[in-house]
């Protein structure tokens, strides 16, 4: 089928069949003869026929692949030069009192937190304290932070999974959570945190809070702003009839909703026509706007009207629903449905404070270690909504085990459990017949490492006191 | 420890069996399908045959000679007439034909590019990669390869090759028998196995189209005899004896040169039977069954799921030396204590070593036998084993002469006694402090007894709840135990650093009404108070009219160290704007000052598991033994001082005053007329439409609004009746059960009803009942109650009200298996991470995961309210009181449990529940 199909393309990019036969024969897909240079295809065919092949199919020969990283690398060059890198400080600088601390701390050769120094700092801020006094507090502070610190070997993962299972089961099931505004619900409570842990790509409730760069004091402005975020149809402005007899699909333009959302009838008249799938012409009336069926088919006429009706006229995709709320810091845009990658573009937003409560869009437009605070703030905030207190740390390393390998991956079969390296572990989770039987292809060798398969073999598993032995050597007399 | 360290497994590999390593293990080739003659003898060569290993009990396995217990069993195997393919191993045949040539078997593409693969695989190896990241770059091979259409190393081309499920292959619609697929197979030479991902050590892929097949050994497929007489055999050996009958039938007919077709048919059935053997549950084909219909339990369905081998016998196994039965309560036992009965003792024993030193008082143990007859419980001895192994039951006749010959060596083992460390247990055990480890009081009856304060991390009452007791055999895990695992150890949650054990449900009410206010004691009554005590210095009277008494807050004192300084508001504080501090109304200040309580009352925000503040400190700053000592001594203080109060509640503490009836009477009229009004507005089109809202959504939520204020007004009124001189308030109020919502609920009105947090609207068409017109969408019709469970409820409400119930119901069984699944795979993924010894956290494969633990290597249960450490602890310490209160000024202090003096206010903590 692949290899008939690809001789079909070639012939239909005036290659003749002889010669595409024998470039498919040689295993060339359509896709490999792109990337393929005429020195590759030389093996199988002359150099002549070979670079007019490549002309065929729209591959310049003249630039090698060398030739085009060199290139590629020049115009990056260019780029740089243009827009010098800008190294974004994450942390805040150290306030006076803090790097008084500091250096204190780095003189007496200690480590701790920069949290504990601050809190620190906060604390006697302001006050005349003596350095003797203060050194005298770091070396308290140190000798507790130490006392406080965890156990080597110590079974966390444990520990911190059971810190958050346990809870699940005082959670409420079906809980909305109304986020700031009564209009948008929330799914919130267990199945919320299920979700997170999952990571699903689109969660069931998505949603974005949207802070401004610049205060809008004007109500009349934000709702303009808000009408640029909030994702319009045509269904959203305008009564839709099917003509029978003319075939046409008359759009009864609502002039009052259009004009809270700002447009005009050229603005709908100009994303109709935008529509690449509609092919049909689009003829503007006063209050009105004239579709007609290329075909005269009723069918045909019904699918464009479901075309026409679902056709953005404004806004972002995917967001569904824009509520603007008064904060004491100015407006907020609450949003139902959530685009992050588009919102950013958006130069009145600021950035900095957008939060969309989907962590792979976060993953996606701002990387891995954004996500992974994105896991560990949704998961804080789903246990805080429902009363219960769970140590940060314990959600901390949850979302650092699933971010680990620089992706998201899911707790459960098809992530962190399903590449487990240990057979047994791999097998006594779920699908167990398929993951012994594959094990006996490779030759598979299970070190028993970890807690599972040391279980299964009863042998005392390597954590806590399982992870030392005593060695008494007898002193000889 | 030497004894386990030279008995490790170091690693397990897995491979393939091929056909001659079957062969050669095999004890026996069986041939015949039968399993047992007339006499109920098995049958030579048969799946029974005595070669296979023994199950009943005096026969000897022929093989090894062992008896039942001595020989594991030993595998046989059938020689197949024809080759059949192994179900399991379809796909990696699929993708090993698709990617081979057919005619000379190499990989289907070119030299250089089976070398850049086999690069590919090398880098792998190279940068440390894993068996999946081998899987991927092998898959990706497959794919470039399964694209081409000419052998580029014999230029034989190439047909499609599809898969019938789920064991037949076709090329270009014409079927290829196991034969032509094996031969295939067996012309891929090893060197182009590596690149797609198999390893020819392990397994040649001809091997996976069988022509022997293992039977495994009787052992592993024991048959049953009936209490008829009757022998009922094992799945397997049912299948196993379908495979054998096919496979004869199918030799025979081949072997008399049968038609073509027939021998292919029952190649077919064959195939359908080995297939169903692996795995029963093979997708496009019926399962086989049972005679009585039930499907067959063949080897993946033994290894599978819930109550497979693998999750029911190898993560998880049956144990000796462990009781159940039902719990009840007993006050009187310390938190680290558990109730045993004497019947339970006299089973769980303890193995005892006899060495020189102790040789005399194990004889004198024996000589008492099994069921010594002593006044107060003594442990006896069930067993002795001999220094050759052999274990001797101790009765009470062969005690004494046992006890003479007892010598250094011997080991027996002796019953359960006072003090003994067991490990006691409540399921589910979602957290580590469903297991903890107590010491043993032998009691009478036939309950487990624990101390009230411990039923929190257990999650336990007394409703006819079990639990389960372990008792520890050697001297490490009793060692382990008695400092990791006691119950004193785990006053403090990993989770959030709070306390999880701590005063209860009638330990509250009792301190409560101890301390609230200014509670007096005469001698007597503070005599019987305090002798629960066993040694405790009566504190010094105070006296009025010439008459001693004692308060409340001084009895409590004396369970408090003596240098405990903190204060803090309590769970009855109200939280007014300005707080009256020591001079507060309600005596909701608490401040303790040197081990005295100055003022405040005792509540669930001082004492109380999950939220105590005095607890909390204690288990921090005093250590568990304290804070152990003062969980006892409340507790005998609480149970003494409710004693002499009296405490009960009954339906008559909701009643309230005709007037109070009245006035909630008209709030909730009121309410149901503006609902009524909305609904007159929704109807008439005049009603407001709330941005974003429709205008049924804006009607629901505005008169879900009305009827929520309503509800709470209603509560309010009945409230300011219920003083704290009744019993349910003071329970409430003071956090030992049950809420004001509660009591509201029972006094007041009950409220709305809802289902999926809406208004309930379904039932019948257009209406909740028949009792209501249709479309009526006031508040009566949808599921508002506005009776109290005191006065009662209309049947409409009633019928409304277990609606609402009903939904909770589901909800909680729902969520159970629901939270259930995801802590099983939290678990699942986090359980191999530990902290190792340079701070890291990593997984098995040496992998960090974090560089410190939560960021700054803080164990939870040692840090401060998720803070690391206390800074004003810290501060106060160092620079004393003087200097701190000029440092803190206006600053709000955060610690909870700061031992401040006359400072400004605390912060109140976030709470749990």
């Amino acid at each position: 089928m692949a290899r008939e199909s690809t001789v079909k393309a070639l012939v239909a990019r005036g290659v003749n069949k002889k010669l595409a036969d024998k470039i498919v024969n040689a295993g060339f897909t359509l896709k490999a003869l792109k990337s393929a240079s005429v020195k590759e295809l030389t093996k199988h065919i002359s150099k002549k026929e070979a670079s007019s092949l490549l002309k065929k199919i729209g591959v310049k020969e003249t630039k090698t692949k060398k030739e085009a990283q060199i290139s590629k690398k020049k115009e990056e060059k260019k780029e740089k030069k243009k827009k010098p890198k800008i190294v974004l400080e994450k942390t805040e600088p150290p306030t006076p009192t803090e790097s008084l601390l500091l250096t204190e701390l780095s003189k007496m050769n200690e480590d701790i937190p920069m949290a504990i120094v601050s809190d620190v700092a906060e604390k006697i801020e302001g006050s005349k304290i003596s350095k003797k006094m203060i050194q005298k507090i770091l070396t308290e502070v140190c000798k507790r932070y130490k006392a406080h610190k965890v156990d080597s070997h110590e079974s966390v993962g444990i520990v911190s999974a059971q810190s958050i299972g346990e809870p699940g089961t005082q959670m409420t099931m079906r809980t909305f959570h109304y986020a700031g505004v009564a209009e948008i619900n929330v799914t919130m409570g267990l199945p919320r945190l299920i979700e997170i842990v999952d990571a699903r790509r689109v969660p069931s409730t998505p949603m974005m809070e949207i802070y401004l760069r610049e205060a809008v004091k004007d109500l009349d402005e934000m709702q303009k702003i808000t009408s640029e975020i909030e994702m319009t149809t045509v269904l959203d402005i305008a009564d839709i009839e099917l003509d029978m007899t003319n075939m046409e699909i008359i759009l009864h333009l609502d002039m009052e909703k259009m004009k809270k959302k700002i447009l005009s009838t050229e603005d709908v008249e100009l994303s109709l026509k935008k529509m690449r799938r509609l092919k049909a012409s689009v003829k503007k009336e006063a209050n009105k706007i004239i579709v007609k069926s290329p075909e005269p088919s009723y069918k045909k006429l019904q699918q464009l009207a479901d075309m026409v009706k679902v056709c953005k006229v404004k806004g972002i995709d995917g967001i569904k629903r824009a509520i603007i709320r008064k904060s004491p810091k100015g407006f907020v845009i609450y949003t139902e449905g959530s685009n992050l990658a588009k919102v950013f573009e958006l130069e009145y937003v600021d950035q900095a404070r957008v939060t969309t409560n989907s962590i792979w869009e976060v993953y996606e437009v701002l990387g891995v270690e954004a996500a992974r605070n994105a896991i560990i703030r949704e998961a804080c905030n789903t246990l805080d909504e429902q009363g219960l207190t769970v140590d940060i740390r314990h959600i901390m390393l949850v979302a650092d085990m699933m971010t680990n390998d620089g992706d998201i991956k899911a707790i459960g079969r098809h992530g962190i459990s399903g590449k487990k390296s240990s057979v047994l572990a791999r097998a006594a989770f779920e699908i167990t017949a398929a993951h012994l039987l594959r094990a006996g292809v490779i030759g598979e060798v299970d070190n028993l490492d970890g807690v599972a398969e040391n279980i299964i073999v009863g042998q005392p598993v390597a954590l806590g006191t399982g992870a030392v032995n005593l060695i008494y050597v007898p002193k000889k007399k | 420890m030497i004894h386990s360290l030279s008995k490790k497994i170091q690693k397990i590999k897995f491979a393939y069996l091929s056909p001659d390593e079957i062969r050669k293990m095999s004890a026996i080739k069986i041939i015949t399908a039968d399993t047992y003659n007339d006499d109920g003898f098995p049958i030579d060569m048969g799946l029974m045959d005595p070669h296979l290993g023994v199950i009943e009990p005096g026969l000897r396995c022929k093989t090894c000679g062992g008896k039942v217990d001595e020989c594991l069993g030993h595998f046989g195997h059938i020689d197949l007439a024809m080759p059949v393919i192994h179900v399991g191993y379809i796909k990696e045949i699929k993708k090993l034909l698709q990617t081979t040539c057919k005619s000379c078997g190499r990989i289907l593409l070119p030299k250089e590019q089976i070398k850049e693969h086999k690069e590919a695989l090398e880098k792998v190896e190279e940068m440390g990669g894993d068996i999946l990241d081998f899987k991927l770059v092998a898959k990706e091979t497959a794919k470039d390869a399964s694209t081409r259409h000419l052998c580029p190393h014999c230029g034989a081309e190439q047909s499609k090759i599809t898969l019938d499920k789920p064991t037949s292959f076709r090329e270009n619609g014409h079927k290829l028998t196991p034969k032509e697929v094996r031969e295939r197979l067996e012309r891929i030479p090893n060197e182009d196995l590596f690149p797609l991902g198999i390893n020819p050590d392990v397994l040649r892929p001809e091997w996976t189209i069988l022509t022997a097949l293992p039977v495994p050994p009787v052992t592993v497929r024991p048959s049953i005899t009936l209490d008829s007489g009757e022998r009922s055999e094992d799945d397997l050996t049912h299948k196993l004896v379908d495979v054998l009958r096919i496979n004869q039938r199918l030799r025979e007919n081949r072997d008399a040169g049968a038609p073509q077709l027939i021998v292919e048919d029952l190649w077919e059935l064959l195939q359908y039977h080995i297939t169903t053997y692996f795995d029963n549950q093979t997708s496009g084909i019926p399962p086989a069954r049972h005679r009585s219909g039930r499907p067959l339990k063949t080897l993946t369905q033994r290894l599978k799921g819930k109550e497979g081998r693998f999750r029911s016998n190898l993560s998880g196994k049956r144990v000796n030396f462990s009781a159940r039965t039902v719990i009840s309560p007993d006050p009187s036992l310390s938190i680290n204590e558990v109730g045993i009965p004497v019947k339970a003792a006299r089973e769980l024993t303890i193995p005892v070593r006899v060495t020189e030193y102790n040789a005399n008082v194990i004889r004198e143990l024996v000589k008492r036998g099994p069921t010594p007859e002593e006044k107060e419980y003594v442990p006896g001895v069930n067993y002795v084993v001999r220094p050759d192994g052999r274990r001797i039951k101790v009765t009470e006749k062969n005690a004494e002469p046992i006890a003479e010959t007892i010598d250094v060596g011997y080991i027996i083992e002796r019953q359960l006694q006072e003090g003994d460390i067991v490990l006691f247990n409540r399921q589910p055990s979602l957290h580590r402090m469903s297991m903890m480890a107590h010491e043993v009081r032998i009691m009478p009856y036939k309950t487990f007894r624990l101390n009230l304060c411990v039923c929190p991390p257990y999650n336990a009452d007394f409703d006819g709840d079990e639990m389960n007791l372990h008792v520890l055999q050697s001297e490490e895990a009793r060692a382990e135990a008695r400092i990791l695992m006691r119950v004193q150890e785990h006053i403090l949650s990993p989770r959030f650093g709070g306390p999880v054990i701590g005063a209860i449900h009638d330990h509250i009410t009792g301190l409560f009404l101890m301390t609230h206010g200014d509670t007096r004691f005469d001698i007597h009554q503070t005599i019987r108070i305090l002798s629960r005590f066993e040694d405790i210095k009566l504190p010094k009277p105070k006296e009025e009219n010439g008459k001693k008494y004692w308060t409340g807050k001084q009895l409590f004192s004396l369970t408090l160290p003596k240098d405990l300084n903190m204060s803090f508001k309590s769970k009855i504080c109200q939280n007014c704007d300005t707080c009256m501090k020591e001079k507060c109304e309600l005596d909701a200040y608490c401040k303790i000052q040197n081990g005295n309580l100055i003022c405040g009352t005792v509540d669930e925000q001082v004492v109380g598991a999950f939220k105590g503040k005095v607890l909390d400190k204690i288990a921090r700053d005093y250590g568990s033994d304290r804070a152990r000592e003062f969980i006892d001594d409340i507790t005998k203080m609480a149970i003494g001082s409710i004693m002499i109060f009296g405490f009960t509640t009954g339906i008559d503490d909701e009643d309230i005053p005709a007037e109070a009836k009245e006035q909630i009477g008209d709030v909730l009229s009121q309410a149901i007329k503006k609902v009524r009004d909305l609904v007159n507005a929704y109807q008439d089109g005049i009603l407001e439409q709330m941005p974003g809202r429709s205008l049924e959504e804006t009607l629901e939520v505005e008169s879900m609004k009305v009827l929520g204020q309503a509800r709470d007004k209603a509560g309010q009124i009945a409230g300011k009746q219920l003083g704290l001189e009744n019993s349910a308030v003071i329970m409430a109020r003071s956090g030992a059960r049950g809420s004001m919502l509660n009591l509201s609920q029972m006094a007041g009105c009950l409220g709305q009803q809802a289902v999926r947090g809406e208004r309930l609207s379904r039932g019948y068409w257009h209406r909740t009942l028949p009792h209501f017109k249709k479309g009526d969408l006031g508040a009566e019709a949808r599921g508002f109650v506005q009776y109290s469970y005191k006065s009662g409820l209309e049947p409409t409400e009633y019928f409304f009200h277990s609606m609402g119930g009903r939904e909770g119901l589901v909800d909680t069984a729902v969520r159970t298996s629901r939270s259930g699944y995801m802590q099983r795979r939290l678990i699942n993924a986090l359980e191999d991470l530990k902290v190792k010894a340079d701070g890291t956290v990593r997984n098995t494969a040496n992998t960090i995961i974090q560089f410190e633990f939560g960021e700054d290597g803080i164990d939870p249960s040692r840090g401060i309210q998720g803070k690391a450490v206390d800074v004003d602890d810290i501060l106060l310490d160092v620079l004393g009181e003087k200097v701190f209160a000029e440092v803190i000024k206006e600053k709000v202090i955060e610690s909870y449990g700061i031992q401040e003096k006359d400072l400004t206010s605390i912060e109140e903590m976030g709470e749990e529940e």
